[in-house]
């Protein structure tokens, strides 16, 4: 494991309870996917040797993501094909298949669709977000109507796209719709894509590098529409989808649609359980402990990865949820080390966020949280080669950087980040072309307009917000 | 053999696709595809790339999989 903590001997140990726990204490886990998994490995790695309950909703043992949207969609990879590694063994009972129903905090214990209760001196929750689905109903129905969030769903959109569409839709220009459209691209189906926003990818990295990527669908085939909005579906008589109605009056004649319209945190099961679970994801402090309603952090129940909801202290412990694949690995290693440490002995979340993605070729990444941002400026490259990098600023800081096939350099503007290095950032070392010298409007998009929805997403309080009013309940 | 490259820490330096090119494929200029479930035959070559790795972003299988892993069982 390239990243391991040395857990240090603790002088003191109080009323050998910790020790206890670490010898036959009972560990719970639901959501049996990447964070769950990696979190169950560091358990077993920082010497915790009581019982190890894994559970989780998906029949699969814990498979990884990224590559559903772009190895899998490429016909490259079987989406059975992409069960994560074991990094060291876990020696857990695993409950596939069957969701966690209920949480009771007082009794510590989590209830299963399946009648069962498991008690727990630690849990932690990883359970992920789902694809938003087509909101009407009857429409989502119709066969061809997809989403892709799952293995199941790539298999699914895998077999689709090998039997020659005639044309795909996609709907909703985010990450994952920008992907999905590329790999269409590749095996050379046609595709529209209709997004409701001005340009692919604004919620998280604004309009002037959407507009690049608006560029590259396009000069790659893609029939982009945006600033529009897909209406209804419409199927045939034996309930295929067929076409789309579009917001500006046009059809889309199409057999396959892939809905990519965000995502919406798995915490409906936390529901009345008194733990401080949302529609944004479950708070928790730096350490991963989630709080409770009342604002009060529990010390036996954690969070990490998607689902979680993290004060942040380079972004002004705003808490942040974060889509983000590397989040979930280094919070999943934090609450497992958490949970089985010495309050003195907890580390606090406190990484760069850091995302990527592929398509049309080019390789996306990111650090630090752009759509934080209200600037950008073009520090390295230039726009229209699709080969640069952005720096967003906020506030006279720099707050993110985006990089189009420019990879290299982002450790770099990382550590800009991590400094809070001031916005424009002035560096004579790396080229600076014209186009790049004065920072801009990075132009996103106004946050009460939804769009496919951003990867990361900002909430809770602000320091700098005064929108809020305090009502005691007496 | 399973494989999840950390695409977070990978830079592009291509060297595992020069060792072992049946796993991995740069895809444009520097972006990184590879077989997330490499066959078998292609062990030596596989941990060869991971030695290789500057970043250390390749991560593969250190144990065979527990039965119960797979079964879903209780
Ligand atoms: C198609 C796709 C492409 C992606 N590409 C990238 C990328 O290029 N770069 C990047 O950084 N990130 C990417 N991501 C995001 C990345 O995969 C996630 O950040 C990561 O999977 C989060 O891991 P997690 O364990 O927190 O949640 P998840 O992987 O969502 O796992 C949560 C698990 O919990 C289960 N669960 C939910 N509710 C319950 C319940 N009540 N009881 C039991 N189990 C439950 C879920 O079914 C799921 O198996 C991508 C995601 C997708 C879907
Ligand atoms: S050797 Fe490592 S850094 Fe280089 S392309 Fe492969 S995974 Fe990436």
């Amino acid at each position: 494991m390239p990243w391991t903590y040395r857990p240090r001997r603790c002088p003191v140990l109080g009323d050998g309870s910790l020790e206890r726990l670490k010898r036959e204490g009972r560990i719970v886990v639901v959501g049996a996917s990447l964070a769950g998994l990696r979190a169950a490995e560091t358990l077993r790695a920082e010497g915790f040797a009581g019982s190890l309950t894994m559970i989780g909703d998906e029949p699969h043992e814990p498979y990884d993501r990224p590559p559903l949207s772009k190895q899998v969609l490429l016909g490259r990879a079987g989406a059975d094909r992409t069960a994560l590694p074991r990094l060291r063994s876990v020696d857990a009972t695993w409950r596939l298949g069957v969701p966690a129903t209920g949480l009771e905090m007082a009794a510590r214990l989590v209830r299963l669709a399946d009648g069962d209760e498991v008690p727990y001196d630690r849990l932690l929750i990883a359970t992920g977000v789902r694809a938003r689905p087509w909101p009407r109903a009857a429409e989502a129905e119709l066969d061809g109507v997809l989403v892709l969030r799952g293995r199941d769903d790539g298999a699914a959109l895998a077999r689709r796209l090998a039997a020659g569409p005639k044309r795909v839709l996609v709907i909703g220009a985010g990450f994952t719709g920008s992907e999905i459209a590329s790999a269409c691209r590749e095996r050379g189906l046609p595709v529209t894509v209709a997004e409701r926003g001005a340009a692919p990818l604004v919620g998280a990295l604004g309009g002037v590098v959407g507009a690049v990527a608006a560029r590259m669908q396009r000069e790659h085939g893609v029939d982009l529409r945006c600033g529009v909005m897909v209406t209804a579906l419409e199927g045939d008589a034996s309930g295929r989808v067929r076409a789309a109605h579009l917001s500006d009056g046009s059809t889309v004649e199409t057999d396959v649609v892939i809905v990519s319209l965000g995502a919406t945190r798995n915490t409906e099961w936390l529901a009345g359980s008194g733990l401080g679970a949302g529609p944004r994801g479950i708070a928790c402090d730096a350490g991963c402990r989630a709080f409770d309603i009342r604002g009060i952090v529990t010390d036996d129940i954690y969070a990490a990865g998607d689902v979680a909801r993290c004060p942040h202290p380079l972004f002004g412990y705003q808490f942040l949820s974060l889509e983000h694949w590397g989040n979930a690995v280094s919070q999943a290693r934090i609450a497992a080390h958490n949970m089985i440490s010495e309050s003195t002995e907890r580390i606090p979340h406190m990484e760069v966020p850091a995302f990527w993605s592929s398509q049309f070729g080019v390789n996306i990444k990111s650090v630090g949280v752009p759509s934080l941002g209200t600037e950008i400026t073009i520090s390295q490259g230039a726009l229209d080669s699709h080969r640069f990098i952005g720096v967003y600023g906020y506030q006279g800081r720099v707050i993110g950087a985006v990089a189009f096939d420019h990879a290299r350099w982002l450790p770099f503007y990382q550590e800009l980040i991590e400094t809070t290095a001031p916005f424009p950032p002035a560096f004579p070392t790396v080229d600076r072309r014209s186009d790049g010298q004065r920072p801009v409007d990075a132009d996103f998009p106004d946050p009460s307009v939804p769009t496919h929805g951003p990867t990361v997403t900002v909430g809770g309080y602000a320091p700098a917000d005064r929108r809020m009013t305090f009502t005691p309940a007496h | 053999m399973r494989i999840a490259v950390d695409l977070n820490r990978c830079q592009g330096y291509a060297q595992c696709a020069f060792l072992a090119p049946e796993i991995f494929a740069m895809h444009g200029e520097e972006a990184l595809l590879y077989d997330p479930d490499a066959d078998e035959a292609q062990r030596a070559k596989l941990a060869q790339a991971v030695a290789a790795c500057p970043v250390q972003a390749i991560l593969v299988d250190a144990v065979d999989v527990p039965a119960e892993a797979v079964s879903g069982a209780r």
